[in-house]
């Protein structure tokens, strides 16, 4: 099992984001999560990416406790939350050079997730002068670049034209078939719930199948 | 797809804090004319040629400290301005590494300035070293800033997701740098031979600068991953 939460809590001070959420994810799913906002979907994600603690229940993502060993779930998960994680002083080719530099990724593939995400021309670009579809880009191909065993993806289409939709598509499609999970958490419902081969509902904290 | 070692990983985010330094000019256009500024107060507020003789050092080394924070407060507002520091918690990328490059990035921003301000003190406080003075000031002013690298870059890591960082930051790390101002300030004043210091009573703060550098060193490559989760 690649997540396995069991009435998982995690509390913000005293509010419980989560309040008892389990969920069990396959090899190979991608799990669309659906909600109203602030149910807890994107809690589930910080939680599975070890951003966020524990307090009570059972988290174990690719074999390892979140509590216990964040630091190897985090070196085969990759996180698009809903902030880009980019430089903006940064060109686009700079920021995803860097990207890969942190996790051992050459040259060829950071241009191949450039070319993968229609950034060819926008590679000496300046992240700052950038519209936020084309950050959005950038943020995806930067995911591109890791590939991870686990996708966790907060409102992926974000800010992205049709286009750039349809591409983004074919690449959790082309990661799933290649064997990469993913989880995602969308209010593009009918383009999500068209990717997904299953659809939970987040609300109040908990998950309901 | 093989992980990059420390170092690899260091130079990489010390090379990229400086390109955004660069190409942002932040140091450059804001905290060098702040820190001159400084400088120049200095010198009308004492308006006494052999006083600003005799403190230069300590001058230069107050106006580092007050760029030290406007500094790192940049070194982490590019980190935090867009989630990038959450997303390089999420890549898994190595704490340690990530303190030795930012500490790196620092040190150099404030090497720059350092040099700066020093040479602003010989033309306006009038003040050179001598040439049996020039070995201590350089090993005075390197270990100095290694110091403050290092402290810099362990406390602006402590409250880089604090609320009013901004206040905050002085008010904690005015304190710890103490030893550096006060060690660099005695070993400054040897070399310049103020108020008829010697050459070789500089050495001992020296060695103040290095233990400071030290324990910050040890220090922040043992707690920064932690702090940083905190």
């Amino acid at each position: 099992m690649v997540v396995d939460l069991a009435d998982a809590v995690v509390l913000y001070g005293n509010y419980p984001a989560l309040a008892g959420a389990s969920l069990a994810v396959e090899p190979g799913e991608i799990v669309l999560l659906q909600g109203p906002n602030g149910a807890g979907k994107s809690t589930v994600l910080r939680l599975c990416a070890g951003l966020v603690p524990l307090s009570r229940g059972r988290a174990v993502v690719l074999g390892h406790d979140v509590a216990v060993d964040r630091q190897a779930i985090r070196h085969r998960v990759g996180l698009l939350a809903h902030a880009n994680g980019l430089f903006l002083d940064l060109t686009a080719r700079e920021n995803l050079d860097f990207w890969g530099s942190m996790v051992g990724a050459s040259s060829a593939e950071c241009d191949e997730a450039m070319t993968r995400m229609g950034l060819g021309a926008l590679g000496a670009r300046r992240v700052s002068t950038m519209s936020a579809g084309q950050r959005r880009r950038v943020a995806l191909a930067g995911l591109v670049v890791r590939r991870a065993d686990l996708w966790l993806l907060d409102e992926p289409h974000t800010s992205l034209d049709e286009r750039g939709r349809d591409e983004l598509d074919a690449v959790l499609r082309e990661a799933a078939a290649s064997g990469a999970t993913i989880v995602l958490a969308s209010h593009e419902v009918d383009r999500a719930r068209r990717l997904s081969s299953r659809v939970v509902t987040v609300t109040g904290g908990r998950i309901v199948p | 797809m093989s992980r990059p070692s420390t170092g690899a990983v260091a130079l990489a985010i010390a090379a990229k804090d400086l390109r955004i330094e660069w190409r942002s000019r932040v140091v450059v256009n804001q905290v060098l004319p702040f820190s001159g500024l400084v400088m120049v107060m200095f010198a009308l507020a004492l308006d006494d040629d052999a006083m600003l003789q005799r403190t230069a050092g300590g001058l230069v080394w107050l106006a580092t400290l007050f760029s030290l924070f406007l500094v790192v407060q940049r070194a982490y507002a590019v980190d935090t301005q867009d989630g990038a520091l959450d997303a390089m918690r999420v890549a898994g990328v190595d704490m340690q590494a990530m303190f030795l490059g930012k500490s790196l990035a620092l040190a150099g921003q404030l090497l720059v300035l350092e040099v700066l301000l020093f040479a602003v003190a010989m033309v306006l406080y009038r003040v050179s070293p001598p040439t049996e003075g020039v070995v201590l000031l350089v090993t005075a002013v390197l270990t100095a800033t290694a110091g403050l690298g290092f402290v810099g870059t362990l406390y602006g890591g402590l409250i880089a997701g604090a609320k009013g960082r901004d206040s905050l930051l002085p008010l904690l790390l005015l304190p710890v740098v103490a030893p550096v101002l006060l060690g660099a300030t005695r070993a400054t004043e040897s070399a310049l031979r103020s108020g008829g210091a010697v050459v070789s009573e500089g050495w001992p703060w020296v060695a103040v600068l290095v233990v400071f550098a030290g324990v910050f060193g040890v220090g922040g490559l043992l707690s920064f991953g932690a702090l940083i989760e905190e």
